[in-house]
């Protein structure tokens, strides 16, 4: 590297610290993903259902797989001890002793499916099979009083589905007169 | 009061008293002072170590553990015991620790970051890759969003400073700036948002807006100039310089352009606000300008009137502290107290002021402003303005209640 090469690293890792006008040289060392192993990967769900899997479930299946991997943590029914409570507490946010759960605070369905596929049952998190998921998504949507105990959750329901606290939300970002 | 925090207030005042923070009065005279020499100077000291502790005596300057849910060991937090610290940067060993399925164990050489979403070049990159990137070193601290949540409470909780804030630390962060990574893929200029995801249990995930990503965003490798801590995502944390500490997502190992937020369970169900009238403050990114007094504060008892050093710090992830004012008589008179250099933009930052005690009730309060003119509220203020039940984003101003027994108790005031 000649002293001037020198120089200009120096300028261009000066300018990352502090301003981003600057192009920066890189060791390029990024090796490129194939599809297959993105796809391994990308366990994310938007609300518009990008992501979504394969596979259906419904109510009555989900409370078979409820009773077996989840009741432990959150009670018979969703109605929650020894961990978080995941049914009820509709119309009890503005009081002063909100009750905060899927039915009465998450804005999204398809996050019940994203969270639990990523990160439950908490002691064996990527173990449910995508059906498995559904169902216990339709399951809690259900005991919440959202969806019936027939309807079919899958990729393209799911995110058709509203929830009840969907609409209370302000976004702060990228404004936020505080 | 529960037991447990019973418990830990306990456990403070020993601390204070055992760390010498607070004076102790007439002291057992013994064979170390003048003119005896002590006995440490008698024969030679303990020699050399690998990797160097705390001296014996320190021992009770620990984290404070915040118990984790039933039936679960990794999702509590620990908190920075404040109290006992001075300066500005946390030692690495009391950064406050939060996670939400535990530490995960990972071999550097098995860790993976994928990059891929809306970019020309989808990429997988190692550690020992990332490690080649040039990078930048800044001083920040980092805040859990749910820190002073205490504060909310209807009536003033005996915990310590450390107890009610340690859920904020302070460290020099190295690492390689994210723009470099994303711009090698050929990220899609136009794309708005990119998914964070971590390679622990939870695979916790965040939306990251483009803008910040592009802007001071790091992928920290290095902390306090060792390696992260396995607490802290080791072998490589997202750091997002001054907004809420969970979106600085820990263990990395996926970064998904994507056209809009996913709405992931920790930026919906949780790290949401939710306000008095039911409704509820989703993407409140940067953390508050906020300051407390470490010392004197909560736990610890003052022997007699006198000279006092007030001690403290202030931050703001909206930038830089321009000014810190301490009152003694609960907010009728304030004083600039001096701030200690370096100040920094979003990093810890000392003020330090005398203060005479005249040995009566007093209230001790501190007021923070950063260089964007936003300044710390009263609690009451803040109550009125966001209800008791938002959980996160709490920087009301902590009162201190110092009564004429010496005693410091944590006050509303």
């Amino acid at each position: 590297m000649s002293t001037r090469d020198l120089a200009w690293a120096v300028i261009a890792v000066v300018a990352a610290g502090c301003a981003r006008a600057t192009v920066v040289e890189t060791p390029n060392l990024g090796r490129p993903a194939t599809a297959a192993q993105i796809a391994g990967w990308d366990i994310s769900v938007g609300p518009d259902g990008v992501g979504l899997p394969p596979g259906s479930g419904t109510a009555a299946k989900g409370a078979v797989v409820y009773e077996q991997k989840c009741q432990a943590c959150h009670g018979a029914k969703g109605a929650g001890q020894p961990n978080d409570r995941l049914v009820g507490g509709q119309g009890t946010l503005a009081s002063k002793t909100p009750v905060r759960t899927i039915g009465s605070y998450w804005p999204h369905a398809t996050t019940i499916f994203d969270y639990t596929r990523r990160a439950m049952p908490y002691v064996q998190p990527q173990s449910l099979t995508d059906d498995e998921v559904y169902a216990v998504t339709a399951y809690l949507l259900h005991l919440n009083g959202i969806i019936g105990d027939s309807d079919e959750i899958n990729a393209r329901t799911l995110p058709t589905v509203k929830m009840p606290n969907r609409d209370n939300f302000i976004i702060m970002y990228p404004a936020r007169p505080r | 009061m529960d037991p447990s925090k019973r418990r830990f207030l306990k456990r403070s005042v020993v601390l204070l008293g055992a760390s010498g923070l607070v004076t102790s009065g007439s002291k057992e005279v013994g064979a170390f002072e003048p003119p005896d020499v002590p006995p440490w100077m008698k024969s030679p000291g303990a020699g050399f170590n690998e990797y160097g502790v705390p001296s014996k005596h320190e021992s009770k300057v620990t984290r404070t553990l915040i118990r984790s849910q039933p039936g679960t060991t990794g999702s509590g937090a620990a908190r920075t015991p404040l109290e006992a610290l001075d300066g500005t940067l946390t030692p690495s060993g009391l950064h406050f620790e939060r996670s939400h399925s535990g530490v995960p164990d990972i071999d550097p050489d098995k860790h993976r970051l994928l990059i891929h979403g809306m970019v020309k070049r989808p990429l997988i990159f190692t550690i020992d890759a990332l490690l080649r990137y040039p990078m930048v070193s800044r001083i920040h601290f980092l805040e859990c969003s749910g820190n002073s949540q205490f504060l909310y409470q209807p009536t003033p909780p005996s915990l310590t400073a450390g107890q009610t804030h340690g859920l904020v630390s302070c460290s020099e962060w190295t690492g390689v700036p994210l723009r470099l990574l994303l711009e090698e893929a050929g990220v899609d200029p136009g794309a708005p948002w990119i998914l964070a995801e971590g390679a622990d249990a939870a695979a916790m995930s965040r939306s990251v807006p483009m803008a910040k990503a592009m802007d001071d965003a790091m992928l920290a490798l290095f902390q306090n100039g060792e390696r992260l801590r396995p607490e802290n995502g080791y072998p490589v944390r997202l750091f997002l310089p001054g907004w809420e500490g969970n979106m600085s997502v820990k263990w990395l190992r996926r970064l998904k352009v994507v056209p809009a937020p996913i709405m992931t369970k920790d930026e919906t169900s949780r790290y949401t606000d939710l306000q008095a009238d039911g409704r509820s403050l989703m993407f409140t990114y940067p953390m508050e300008v906020k300051s407390v007094i470490t010392r004197p504060s909560h736990g610890m008892t003052l022997k007699g009137a006198g000279l006092y050093q007030i001690s403290g710090i202030a931050w703001s992830g909206g930038g830089t502290i321009s000014r810190v004012e301490v009152t003694s008589d609960g907010g009728r008179t304030w004083t600039a107290a001096p701030l200690s250099p370096l100040v920094l933009p979003r990093a810890l930052t000392r003020f330090r002021l005398p203060w005479r005690w005249d040995g009566g009730a007093s209230v001790l309060k501190s007021r923070a402003t950063d260089d964007t003119g936003a300044v710390q509220p009263e609690r009451d203020r803040f109550i009125a303005d966001h209800g008791n039940n938002a959980i996160f984003h709490c920087n009301a101003i902590q009162a201190w209640g110092v009564a004429a027994n010496g005693e410091v108790k944590h006050v509303y005031a």
